[in-house]
């Protein structure tokens, strides 16, 4: 399967074992979605459960919650992350509270999906990674699939989880893997490994990183598409990276972070967020605090710019195996 | 700036002005009161097209003398009566006692619903038992409607070791699940698109149960309001969307929200909703708009927008000093009298109660109020003590604690040992 069919499986699984999970938002229902990440549930599962929106972010989460509230389990689909922030109230002062100031009389068992991320000429309106926004909001769960066949399990551990998460899928990596050089052929996914996804039910524990390569020579914390170009990039470099996929940004995977920084001594944080109050700023102050004195150099973040995601110089903005590539070598340099 | 000359006259900004200031003499006799009784009741299958009369109008039930007239009357027999008037009676006297202790220090914060008790409590008994509502932080009479505890709202009030909410709510943000109140949340308007939601849930296992919801006229400005109205005509939502009208958002007048241009109850015609504008003070017009509302959403006829014409009789909350930015006439000076006094009126005028039995009743509430408070406060008041444990602040943040929030918590304790503090930690 490539990503968007794990994740049409993961929904209609989901549909199949549980009679209160339903699936909303723009374009979602008959169509099956701009990605098609709905395709045919409607049909199989019907206009109740399955169904189109208005164009309204905060009026989606908003009825979300409300029927979270009755006790369904909404998956709700904000069609671009960068289209997200009019939801944002009802995400960071419903959603993520309402258990705490009820003390537990309602959740918000949702599970809101939405594309992310850039490398796909997306400009400043289709390429964003918000998760930061997202990671700084005490309350929701933030999780971000790699590969197929964790976008299914984790999926599913989202949609059974009782806490509100934030399910950024990578559209860059929706049809197959991306090494970071855009000059090249694309990929997809049957050669892959994380291709491979069994048809039926399945859970990735949430709050559980991957060690996609395991390596003695610097620790790099890297999730989404960027597991792929750091991954990638560490092989043509010939260096022995140990490569850690989060998966899960809250709540972090903090004891396979710990115990790999602490054997290699240098960790790198990639990601294609900006870098100013980007999530890469708290894991570098996390392996600072644990491991400080296991630390050969000081850590390295290798980030989106401090700008929009701009159109035509993506390339320049993307944090490609060039940019990983020189943070590599002055991490490595003593 | 333009710096090209041009022969055109400036444009000018409008921004309203309410009509009367502190010091200002009041005269309401621009507020078009219409007589009682003259409204039409139409069915409850009506075409929402058909509603612009009676959004521009207010449907009301009680006249001057007291009776009960036209086709809204509800038609309630005198229990029923009696005990939405004792209802009222309690609230208002919950209030004045609730503010009191908030001035005495007892608590940080309080917000009275005066002048408004017939919009939550007659809606209340127009609705069923199970039907779930989402109010805003002024329909404390929900609460009371439904026979809530006055000890645990005052538990929640104090913060105390009684209070159901552990401590973590700004007073008087109540929630009881098992009384279908919704979590009151801060965020204003935030209530709307999740009432809404509710109903579409309701309506799309099947089941009976209707929802209702509660803003006030400033709130109607949130993107929330129009989103909620957008979902519940497209999916003709079981949901009642009520707005009251209290003519003041803080200290800023109606106009602000758009009152100047239309009525709240008219923003349901462009949505395609239907939108019934009523006399607030008048119980009988608000229990029969929300009983008319109810039918409508149970026979899946969809949602109703109802505004309640009212006056916010006291401050916004203990925390504001109204007569800085509204003359002190107004209250008193309000057209639609106060909904106490109207519904009292009328139990008289029908031969079902007298001046001996509402002092009576006065004197009963306010001891039940007296009464409850003192065994509330055997529980603490806010800032006495340490009400909760300590380590329940990481409680709830999640079903399941991580590891972050673990270390945090044992900071926090941490840091409480060694501050030498009398707070001792309460198991």
């Amino acid at each position: 399967m490539n990503m968007i069919q794990a994740i049409n499986s993961a929904m209609a699984v989901m549909m199949e074992r549980d009679p209160n999970v339903i699936v909303m938002g723009e374009d979602v229902g008959y169509f099956g979605g701009v990605f098609r990440a709905t395709a045919g549930l409607q049909e199989k599962f019907g206009k109740t459960r399955v169904f189109d929106t208005p164009i309204t972010e905060c009026g989606i989460i908003g009825v979300a919650i409300g029927m979270g509230a009755y006790g369904l389990r909404p998956v709700p689909e904000i069609q671009f992350a960068d289209y997200i922030y009019p939801a944002l109230d009802q995400l960071v002062s419903e959603a993520a509270r309402l258990r705490y100031r009820s003390a537990g009389q309602f959740t918000a068992p949702l599970t809101v999906r939405s594309p992310f991320g850039g490398g796909i000429f997306g400009g400043q309106t289709h390429s964003q990674s918000p998760e930061g926004i997202f990671t700084h909001v005490s309350g929701v769960k933030t999780v971000i699939p790699s590969t197929p066949y964790d976008a299914k399990g984790l999926l599913i551990a989202s949609i059974e989880d009782n806490d509100p998460v934030i399910f950024f899928e990578p559209k860059r990596i929706y049809n197959g893997p991306f090494n970071g050089h855009w000059d090249r052929p694309a990929e997809n996914w049957s050669k892959h490994p994380g291709g491979a996804v069994p048809e039926g039910y399945y859970r990735i524990e949430l709050g559980k990183a991957a060690i996609v390569r395991p390596g003695n020579a610097l620790t790099v914390l890297a999730y989404g598409t960027m597991v792929h170009v750091a991954k990638a990039t560490v092989e043509e470099m010939g260096i022995d990276a140990e490569i850690i996929d989060l998966r899960t940004l809250v709540p972090l995977d903090i004891e396979t972070i710990e115990e790999s920084v602490k054997k290699t001594g240098r960790c790198m944080v990639v990601h294609e967020a900006t870098r100013t109050g980007g999530f890469g700023a708290e894991l570098s102050a996390l392996v600072q605090e644990r491991c400080f004195y296991h630390l050969e150099a000081p850590v390295e973040r290798v980030t989106g710019f401090d700008t929009p995601y701009p159109h035509s110089l993506e390339w320049a903005y993307f944090p490609g195996p060039v940019r990983i590539g020189q943070a590599l070598k002055k991490l490595l340099k003593d | 700036m333009a710096d090209v000359p041009r022969n055109l006259p400036p444009l000018s900004l409008h921004v309203p002005e309410p009509k009367f200031r502190p010091g200002d003499a009041v005269d309401f006799a621009a507020v078009d009161v219409p007589p009682a009784g003259a409204q039409p009741r139409p069915d409850t299958a009506a075409d929402p097209a058909s509603f612009h009369d009676l959004s521009y109008t207010l449907v009301r039930v009680l006249d001057d003398a007291g009776r009960a007239v036209g086709p809204w009357d509800p038609r309630l027999d005198p229990d029923t009566l009696r005990t939405m008037l004792r209802d009222m009676a309690l609230v208002r006297a919950f209030d004045e006692r609730m503010f009191r202790a908030q001035r005495q220090g007892k608590t940080s914060f309080y917000m009275k619903c005066t002048g408004e008790e017939a919009v939550a409590i007659a809606a209340t008994h127009a609705l069923s038992r199970d039907d779930m509502c989402f109010p805003s932080y002024r329909q404390q009479g929900i609460l009371i409607a439904r026979g809530y505890s006055l000890v645990q709202m005052m538990n929640q009030i104090y913060s105390n070791s009684g209070d159901h909410l552990q401590g973590k709510q700004l007073p008087i943000m109540y929630s009881s699940k098992d009384d279908g109140f919704f979590s009151i949340s801060g965020n204003l308007a935030t209530q709307y698109p999740q009432a809404v939601g509710w109903a579409m849930a309701s309506a799309a296992k099947g089941d009976t149960r209707i929802a209702a919801t509660w803003c006030g006229e400033g709130s109607t400005a949130e993107g929330d309001f129009h989103s909620a109205m957008t979902f519940a005509t497209v999916y003709k939502a079981p949901v009642i969307l009520n707005v009251v009208n209290n003519q003041w958002a803080i200290s800023s007048f109606s106009g602000f929200a758009g009152a100047e241009a239309t009525t709240f109850a008219a923003r349901a015609i462009g949505y395609g909703m239907a939108g019934l504008r009523v006399d607030g003070n008048d119980a009988l017009a608000v229990y029969a708009a929300t009983q008319w509302a109810a039918e409508r959403a149970r026979t899946n006829q969809g949602p109703t927008l109802i505004e309640h014409f009212t006056y916010r009789a006291e401050g916004h909350s203990t925390s504001d000093d109204p007569t800085q930015y509204r003359s002190a006439g107004e209250p008193s000076a309000w057209p639609l009298g106060d909904p106490i006094a109207r519904l009292k009126a009328h139990l008289i005028a029908i031969g079902e109660w007298d001046e001996e039995r509402h002092a009576a009743q006065d004197r009963e509430v306010a001891e039940l109020v007296k009464a409850s408070q003192k065994e509330a406060e055997k529980h603490g008041i806010l800032g006495h003590g340490l009400h909760q444990p300590l380590d329940s602040l990481f409680d709830g943040v999640f079903e399941d604690m991580p590891w972050h929030l673990r270390e945090q918590r044992q900071q926090m304790i941490d840091e409480e040992e060694a501050s030498g503090r009398p707070w001792a930690r309460k198991a």
